[in-house]
Parts: C-alpha cells; structure tokens; sequence
C-alpha cells in the first residue's frame, strides 16, 4: 500500500481546476481583488497633489531666500498662504491643519551664504498624510538648484557647480517614516495575497464537508496528503497569477519601481503564499461552514491591515502591537517586499525575514496537520 | 451459524460518541456474503454512524470487528479499496459533469481500464448521450443512479448504501432494487439502510436500530417470531369501524388495513386471542389467525418509532 499516488493527487488537481474555472464568481474575485485594491489604494491616496497650503517664516528675505520662494510658487506644489512670525505659529498652524508646509529661513541667511557657512532653510512638513507631502517634498532640491542657477550670478558667481552654499532640512512631522504611495503598493501585495489566499483555501476545503463531497471522497482509498496537496497547489498558482497581475499594474499604474533581485522576491514570495495556505488550511480545520471559514478569515485580516506595518508605521507601535505585529506573516513578506522592490534588496539582506515566516509556517503546519483527520470525527 | 470466512462482516460492541452522547452503543451486527442485509431504525438512531464506523470513517470508541476480513480499526485502507460506499446524501461534484464525475471515482481507484470502464458505466446508465451535463442539474432519481454507478465502477465485494432511495419515485425504486437484486445474485453482498417496508421485505436478514441499540436481527422470514408477534386476520362489513374500536381495544397493539382486510397484531398472544374469541362471538366478521409476516413486522417496529434525535425515551 504506497502512501502516495501521484495518479490520484493529480485527479484531485485536476478536479479542483475545473471546479475553479467553473466558479466565476470566485475566479472573477481572484483575480479583480489585487486590481480593485490597487486602484482603491492607489488612486484613493493621491501620490502626487499639488497646491498645498504652506506659511512662511521669512527672518531673512535677502534674493536667495526669495528666489527660492520663487521657485516653490512656480512648482505649483506649494502654495503659499501667509507669513508667520514665530515657531509655535507655523506649529499650530500644521497641527490644525491649516497648512501642510512651513518653509523657515533663519536669521542673517543671506550673510551667512556669502560667508560659506552653509546655513539651513528649514522646510516642516505635515507628513500624518504622507502621500500629500512626498510628492513637494521631493520636488524641493530640483526646485532649489533652478533658484541657485538664477540667483547666483556676479559676486556668487564662484558658487555656482560646486554644491548648493546652503541646504534645505525637511523635517518630517507626525510620521517618521514618511510612507508614499510607492511605499503603500508593495504593502498592499501582502495584504491582498493574505486575504484572498487564507480565504479562497479555507472556503475551498470547507466546501467539501458542507457539501457533504468529503464524505464520498475520503470513503475511496485517497490519502490525506493527496488530497491536502490537490486542494493547495491550484491555488499556489493563483497566487502567482495575482502577483504577476498585481506587479504589471503597479509598474504602469504607479510607476512603482522593481529595483531588487527578483530571485529574493521569488523565493520568499513562495514562502509567503505557503505559509497563508497553510493558514488557510489551518482555518477549515476548525470552520464548520463556509460562512464561518470566510467570518474566521476576515477575522485574521484585521491584525494582518492593522498591525504589520501597513497601516502604522511599525517601529511607532507600541510595544505589544509590535509583538503581535511580529507573529504575523504579512509583516515579514512586507519588509520584504519593500527592501527588494524599492531598496534593491538581494537574498542575504532579506533572509532575517525569510526565517521569520519560515517559523511562523512551521507551527502553523504542525497545528493543521495535528487537527486535521483522514476521517470525519 | 456461519464462520468467519462466510461473513462480509462481522463487528461486535461497536460504540459511538459524540461529547457526552452515545450515539452507537455496544453494536453487533454479522453481514454473511452475498447477503442483502437491512438496516432499519428511526432518524437519529444512529445508522449511518454505524455504517461510517464499517467503513473506516469514524473511529469507534469501541468495540471492534471486520469488514471483508479487514480490521475495521487498523486496516481502513484496505477496506476503501474493496467496499463501494453510498451516502445518505448526494455527494458526488454538482459543479463537474457526469463523465467527469465518474472519472474521478475511477482515478481515486486508480483504475487501468479507467476509459473503457466509465464509458461503460455511462452506457448502463443510459447517460451517454448526457455525459458532459453537470451532475447537478440532474433530478433525485437520476443522481442516486448516478451516485450508485460511481460507488461500483471498482467492482466493490461489499456495497455499503445508506438510505440509497429517500425521495426517490416508486418507480425509479423498484428499477433500483432490480439492480441490487441482480449484484446480489453476483455476489456482491448488499447492506443498506431504508425506512420503507417494500425495500424492507426484499432483504434477507433485518436489524433494527433503536437509540443506537440494537433491538432485533435475524433471517427476515424470522423476524415475526422474534418480535413475537400473534396476527389474526380480520375479513366482513363495516371495516373502518371495526378498526377503530379494535384501536382503543385491550391486547391489541397493532392494526393494519390491506384493502378490505385488517391484519390485527399483538405481542401478547393469550391477551390478542381473549379479543378474537370475543369478537367471533358476534359473528359479524370473519376472524382467521394467521402467520405473522415481516409487513407486520416492519409496521410494528416502525409505529413505535419516533426521530430518535431528541432524549432517548423508551422505546415503544
Ligand atoms: N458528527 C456528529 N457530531 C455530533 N452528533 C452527530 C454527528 N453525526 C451524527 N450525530 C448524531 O448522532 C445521532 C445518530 O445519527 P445518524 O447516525 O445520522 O442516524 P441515522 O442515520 O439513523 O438517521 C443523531 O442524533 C445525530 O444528531
Ligand atoms: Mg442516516
């Protein structure tokens, strides 16, 4: 009696594709999800609005600070509503709101230009919506070098080519990491590949005992790896198709760049749709329906949205957010996704994170296959 | 007495549990090949918990026996290899098409000649021309043939059918039956699980099921006498109120009405021919005792029988 019989896990394969193909509403799920997501998120979270409100604090308003004014209005992402006089001003002002951006130059700017002390224009930014301040934030240096080239003629002349004679500070307010919509998208991979692989796995396995179809097949000599592998593998290929899907309008919808090792990003891939189909697998162990399969999954994606560091930047949780945060896949495969697609990440900078959700794998796959049983009890 | 080779199969104090509920208590049951074996009891009496036990779908938690001469505890696999087993409910893929169904079936065998086998089964269906419809679109009798032929594309030894007819028309039972008959006659020995007299009366042995006990089993042609029923046969005018006076009468437990004839039964047989004697005094009916017959039988078993789903009570 061998304990495995390809010819049967491929018959529980097959049988599980046509089923896939004949349900469209599911199919249709699988693959709208990541593009209504992506849209959602994308759009939804402007990444590049202009015209925000910004106050000034001019202790100085010598031609250079002018010029860069100057430069700041043309760009078209500042617009600037008034002066302030005082620090706690434009500090109130960002916290109510009433301006995104505080642009500060110091006492005796001009002088200490011509000096070569290399003075600092502070530029504070709202950045509690992070989308709205990237965008001006990272247009400020190519608008500071078209304000030097125009005002750094006669006596500055000698300035010119070499690096700017003084230097813009941005400082970050209310969120220190300063997320994008760039930094939002490879986040929202992980989240859509938990969500509808933890699901479409669990409702899947769970369909054959509501139906009452598990009976029927555990009564034929089939094995519980034959059909556990049969069942998972279709939807590993989902997976793949969603990804794909999801990377493809990432590029051309957002510009989001792949700048890392696509071997990194395939293997913990891999290891991310695994371990969400085993959790998947771990939930129909213990729904009794599909309803509650869907309930129970749904349930496992708030932490996954709320606590991995997609929605709040993770190292400003507190600690035993961070701690649950830790247990959650997601919150590896998005550093991973993150340092690979944006950092130019390679397989050793990532293999911290592998490891973690190699772990957290492990014990969901023991527990699953602790509780699962070849027999109906 | 049969020995063990002679039996399909054999278990002895089977018992099951669900939390604190005893579902199957101390159940025994020997099957002999060949046989068509009844299984009767209410809803709820814990049948088909018997019959997954057979099977190697639920674990007893206790007892012990075999099936096919494979322990039913240690040797599962080998049981699925030879029993064909068909449940309660449909369960075969509603959203795959017949052809793919039994195909399926036939790879979970892993059958060489798997082609030729389904094109065949396709064939005495009289499916072919209907092969690639979904299974679900099919009506109740057309899915319990369909059901059936899947469980015997591997030419099973032992047919495990559990309740196999339930809101089938008559007619589509009676062609069923045939077709259990004609297997029978094959050898492959039948036990199947039914609520209905006439498919009760074809079986060769009968066990009744009662709160997950065993109260009777026995040969069918048997199982009057066990119950130890006494019938007397009832024949003249005015029948229907005979029959209800003969209802509240003492001594009788049970009247059944053929047509024009009233079969009026009862366990106490001095008490049951106190009432005949009286009754012929009269001279308005004609009273005639008879041998009591498995319809007596099955009536009697099944009039005291109640969803066995809520507290046990005694059973009546
Ligand atoms: N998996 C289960 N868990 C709990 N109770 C069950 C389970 N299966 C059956 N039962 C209960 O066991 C009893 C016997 O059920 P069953 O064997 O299906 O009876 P039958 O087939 O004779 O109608 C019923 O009361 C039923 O509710
Ligand atoms: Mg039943």
């Amino acid at each position: 009696m061998n304990l495995f019989s390809f010819a049967r896990f491929g018959a529980v394969l097959f049988k599980e594709f046509v089923q896939m193909r004949r349900d469209r509403v599911t199919f249709g799920m699988m693959i709208g999800i990541p593009i209504m997501q992506l849209l959602l998120f994308g759009f939804a979270i402007n990444s590049d609005p202009k015209h925000l409100p910004t106050l000034v604090e001019m202790a100085d308003d010598g031609p250079i600070a002018r010029a860069v004014v100057m430069g700041m209005q043309t760009s078209d992402y500042f617009d600037f509503i008034g002066i302030v006089t005082s620090q706690q001003e434009g500090d109130r002002a960002l916290r109510e709101g009433s301006a995104n951006f505080v642009l500060v130059v110091p006492p005796n700017f001009e002088r200490d230009v011509v000096r070569g002390l290399n003075p600092d224009i502070l530029l504070s930014a709202d950045a509690s919506d992070p989308a709205a301040a990237s965008g001006a934030v990272a247009a400020m240096s190519g608008i500071i070098d078209t304000a030097i080239a125009d005002v750094l003629t006669g006596p500055l002349q000698y300035t010119a080519g070499a690096p700017p004679p003084f230097s813009i500070t941005v400082h970050r307010q209310y969120n220190a990491e300063g997320k994008t919509s760039t930094n939002i998208v490879p986040g929202l991979l992980a989240i859509i590949l938990s969500m509808t692989m933890v699901m479409i796995t669990a409702v899947a396995i769970v369909r054959e005992t509501e139906k009452g179809t598990m009976e029927a097949l555990i009564a034929t000599p089939v094995r519980p790896a034959e059909v556990m592998l049969g069942k998972i593998i279709p939807y590993v290929l989902v997976g793949y198709v969603q990804t794909f899907v999801f990377l493809i309008a990432a590029r051309f919808l957002f510009d989001v760049p792949f700048i890392g090792s696509r071997l990194a990003f395939f293997l913990g891939f891999n290891l991310y749709i695994i371990v969400n189909l085993a959790l998947g697998f771990l939930i129909s162990t213990v729904a009794k329906s599909q309803m509650q399969a869907m309930q129970i999954s749904f349930f496992t994606l708030l932490p996954t949205i709320l606590l991995s560091g997609f929605m709040f930047p993770f190292a400003g949780m507190p600690g035993w957010a961070q701690v649950i945060g830790t247990t959650i896949p997601a919150t590896h495969f998005l550093r991973l996704t993150r340092k690979v697609m944006l950092k130019g990440a390679a397989l050793p900078d990532i293999s911290g994170d592998m490891l973690a959700i190699s772990i957290i794998m492990l014990v969901v796959v023991v527990i699953a296959l602790r509780r699962y049983r070849q027999t109906l009890d | 007495m049969t020995t063990e080779a002679e039996l399909a199969i054999a278990v002895s104090g089977l018992t099951k549990r669900f939390g604190d509920r005893t579902v199957v208590d101390s159940f025994d049951m020997e099957v002999p090949k060949g046989a068509i074996y009844g299984f009767l009891g209410p809803n709820g009496s814990g049948k088909t918990t018997t019959i997954r036990m057979m099977c190697g779908l639920l674990i007893p938690d206790g007892g012990s026996g075999q099936c096919l001469g494979y322990d039913i505890l240690t040797e599962p696999q080998q049981i699925k290899e030879h029993v064909g087993y068909m449940t309660q409910r449909f369960s075969l893929y509603e959203d795959l098409t017949i052809r793919e169904n039994l195909d399926f079936m036939a790879r979970m065998y892993r059958m060489k000649d798997r082609r030729s086998k389904v094109q065949k089964a396709l064939a005495d269906l009289g499916l072919s021309d209907r092969a690639d419809q979904l299974a679900g679109t099919l009506s109740g009798g057309w899915k319990q043939r369909l059901s059936l032929a899947a469980c015997l594309l591997h030419d099973p030894q032992l047919l495990l059918l559990d309740e196999p007819t339930a809101g089938v028309d008559p007619k589509a039972r009676r062609d069923f039956w045939d077709e259990i008959r004609r297997l029978s006659a094959a050898g492959v020995t039948v036990l199947v699980s039914t609520h209905y007299m006439d498919e009760a009366i074809q079986c060769d042995y009968i066990a009744y099921i009662a709160y997950g006990k065993k109260l009777i089993s026995g040969p069918a042609r048997e199982i009057p006498r066990i119950i130890g029923l006494t019938t007397w046969r009832v024949e003249g005018p005015e029948i229907s109120k005979l029959e209800a006076e003969l209802r509240r009468t003492e001594g009788v437990d049970q009247v059944a009405r053929f047509g024009a004839v009233l079969h009026v039964s009862g366990t106490n047989a001095k008490a049951l021919d106190r009432v005949a004697a009286e009754q012929q005094k009269r001279k308005t009916h004609k009273w005639q005792k008879k041998d009591a017959e498995l319809e007596e039988a099955f009536i009697y078993l099944m009039a005291g029988a109640t969803d066995n789903f809520l507290t046990p009570a005694v059973p009546g």
